[in-house]
């Protein structure tokens, strides 16, 4: 098996990715206004439901069904799908579905795709697995496409070119394609996309999806989308692959009812999403007349083991939480180093890496200062601070236990277990220097106290601690 | 009921619990403080390390058995034992009685006019765990607004984290600071001589940042500023 694509090839770990993205001002201030924005417009869309938290609950609870009952449903899927006229495919890993989908693609010997926006496909890494045998996958969701173009990478879930500009994104244009756009005005931008996809549309004879959710009762795959661009590719094409993970289902259509609220308001703060778009097999005279569905399991079922770690597989790809996470919010998307950035990629990524002897994936956990904003907006409720310093208890168990952290922190566990070893440190210092890293009279600190000592000064320590005062006045 | 103070105020805030040992004697509790206590064990658990912060759960829930209540000036500790000791170590009389300083006035005292006095310009930071994991809500605010000749104003985007975060100012210590920078951009912009909040573990570290910047604000813990009286006023520590 070859390695999991789900992280980039060569990423650094999070806190040498951050220091690079935080000395980018442009980005920082890119990034700022379209949070502090999205922020504000969903905390509107959410206010307007008085049954959100009702919503919310029965959003998990179903989901939680799903994922104790995933063979079950799985199986009822497949029955479903292939009684109305498709394909099903399982893929145990990434090389397993990028092989199926070039074997579908080359059956049918075309040497373009198009795409419909999916996050799955940039996990397995599809489209450099297209380019290399030959075959140009062509994204089609505007800010894909601008990511594509700019041979850049994504940075958000939802909004992959959230890091750049109007001004940036004209400038890709007319380096990659050939309706140059006048101006940085955001409808010349689109109208010059909308020419050169227009022709992409027309010729394709294959495309690829990702699905939102797929209805285990009735073999029905849903995309919701804002641009229509993945409906022309839903429905032009002559053959049409779908590529979903195994946990994005649901059993009946009824519950794909709590979805359809939950999600475009946690999203894109609408009260519906322009388009929905669903398939169900194929229907002679109508759309594709060949439909392949590639189930993808890629490091799931793993972390469906895990009890405290599944609940990361109830996420519906909204990224609410990265546009309220104050660390996504000042490193951007790409400091991830992953597919899946902000608090959902910090803990699904090292999940689907399933490795925490991975630097850069045990670096993901501590990504955060756990101030729980994500975990509130979640509109499956995954804990995800919870799963954070579960994760966190993973990468201890990788690490060895001599190196310098771990030391410390056995030495401090040590010391708090014991009240008079405790009170001891405190009379000689050794527990404000703990705490401190120094001795709080000095200004800049030996390292990993610098770290601290770097931007703020540390507090004058007391000549009396709290408890030897107690002792004198009380004891 | 018994004093928590938490380690990291024990050790290096002692003003603050002694003034909520003055604070609560004043409403007409008998507080005592246990010896036998050490750390929460938030540190290690936050960090990752399961296994250390388990025996230090179990100390917790032996030598606060017994109170009728335990109170603490901290709302990440209070979140620490409430949230997660069950987890480590089952759950126990202790846990269940424990609570934060303002909880703890407002809720089971009843008070909200605790009769301080404090005449100084106050913002006031409501700190990630006191808001999201204990849900504390504007109690901290209702008690700072019975402060007599207290001006209190309100902190622009209060419920942005201040990026302490534990260890993550260390493993994250960029991030972090940037984090301090716009979170001390928005204390200044209120123009407040003294921040507040209800744990002294974010008031380190942006109190520290305030400091290097030589802003003149004073960061104080709530406490303090409840047990200020106009007898026994607060006067800064140098
Ligand atoms: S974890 Fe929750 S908030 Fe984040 S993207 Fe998934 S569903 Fe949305």
């Amino acid at each position: 098996m070859g390695r999991n694509p789900v992280t980039w090839l060569g990423s650094p770990t999070f806190p040498r990715a951050a220091h690079t993205a935080l000395g980018d001002t442009q980005l920082r201030t890119n990034l700022r206004k379209a949070t502090t924005t999205i922020r504000a417009k969903r905390a509107e869309a959410v206010a307007e439901l008085p049954d959100w938290e009702r919503l919310r609950k029965a959003g998990q609870t179903i989901k939680d069904d799903v994922l104790a009952h995933l063979d079950t449903y799985l199986v009822r899927l497949e029955e479903a799908v292939t009684a109305r006229g498709g394909v099903v495919h399982w893929a145990r890993d990434a090389e397993e579905a990028n092989r199926i989908v070039l074997d579908l693609v080359r059956a049918k010997g075309v040497d373009e795709v198009v795409k419909v926006k999916s996050m799955v496909t940039a996990e397995i890494g599809l489209n450099p697995y297209l380019e290399a045998a030959g075959v140009r996958p062509v994204e089609t969701d505007l800010a894909e496409l601008i990511v594509q173009l700019g041979n850049d990478r994504p940075s958000h879930i939802l909004v992959p070119a959230i890091h750049r500009n109007r001004a940036e994104i004209r400038e890709i244009f007319a380096r990659g394609m050939s309706e140059v756009p006048s101006s940085d005005d955001p409808r010349e931008l689109a109208e010059a996309a909308r020419k050169h996809l227009r022709r992409k549309f027309l010729s394709a004879k294959v495309a690829i999806s990702g699905a939102n959710f797929a209805v285990a009762e009735t073999g029905s795959i849903v995309v919701v989308e804002s641009e229509g661009n993945g409906r022309m590719c839903l429905t032009l094409p002559e053959t049409l692959i779908t590529v979903m993970g195994i946990e994005k289902l649901v059993p009946t259509w009824r519950d794909l009812e709590v979805f359809l609220q939950l999600l475009p308001r946690s999203s894109t703060a609408e009260r519906m999403n322009p388009y929905t778009s669903v398939w169900s097999g194929v229907t002679p005279g109508d759309g594709p007349d060949e439909f392949h569905l590639v189930l993808l399991d890629n490091g799931r079922t793993a972390a469906l083991a895990d009890e405290v770690g599944r609940q990361a597989l109830r996420c519906i790809r909204c990224s609410a939480c990265l546009n309220v996470c104050p660390v996504y919010e000042r490193t951007g998307g790409q400091a991830y180093g992953s597919v899946y950035p902000g608090p959902i990629g910090a803990i699904l990524t090292p999940q689907l890496v399933g490795d925490m002897g991975d630097e850069q994936a045990a670096s993901l956990p501590y990504a955060s200062s756990l101030c729980g904003a994500c975990y509130e907006v979640c509109p499956v409720r995954i804990d995800i601070p919870e799963v954070l310093t579960h994760l966190r208890a993973q990468a201890v168990r990788a690490r060895s236990k001599r190196n310098p952290e771990a030391l410390a922190m056995a030495g401090a566990a040590w010391m708090f277990r014991d009240p008079q070893r405790y009170e001891t440190a405190q009379r000689i210092g050794a527990l404000a220097r703990f705490f401190t890293g120094g001795d709080g009279r000095i200004k800049r600190l030996p390292w990993p106290g610098s770290k601290w000592t770097d931007s703020r000064d540390v507090p004058e320590v007391p000549r009396e601690s709290f408890r030897a005062w107690w002792r004198r006045h009380r004891g | 009921m018994a004093l928590f103070a938490t380690c990291l105020t024990d050790t290096l805030y002692p003003d603050t619990a002694k003034a909520v040992v003055r604070l609560l004697e004043r409403l007409g509790c008998e507080v005592d403080f246990p010896l036998g206590q050490t750390c929460c064990g938030q540190m290690h658990y936050n960090t990752g390390y399961h296994d250390e912060a388990a025996p230090l759960a179990r100390r917790y829930a032996e030598v606060f058995d017994g109170y009728d209540y335990v109170v603490a000036p901290s709302g990440s500790c209070v979140g620490m034992v409430r949230e997660f000791h069950p987890g480590l170590c089952g759950t126990s009389p202790a846990v269940e009685r424990t609570y934060e300083l303002s909880e703890f006035i407002v809720d089971i005292l009843g008070v909200t006019d605790v009769g301080a006095y404090f005449p100084h310009r106050v913002t006031y930071h409501p700190t990630c765990h006191s808001l999201r994991l204990l849900g504390v809500g504007d109690k901290p605010l209702r008690l700072l607004r019975e402060v007599k000749g207290l001006q209190l104003v309100e902190l622009p985007q209060a419920e942005q984290c201040c990026g302490f975060g534990g260890t993550f100012a260390l493993k994250n210590a960029e991030t972090s600071t940037a984090m301090l920078a716009d979170k001390m951009r928005c204390v200044q912009d209120t123009g407040a001589q003294v921040l507040t909040a209800g744990d002294n573990s974010c008031l380190m570290h942006i109190g520290g940042g305030l400091s290097r910047l030589r802003t003149g604000v004073r960061s104080v813990h709530l406490a303090e500023i409840l047990a200020s009286t106009e007898e026994q006023p607060w006067v800064a520590t140098p």
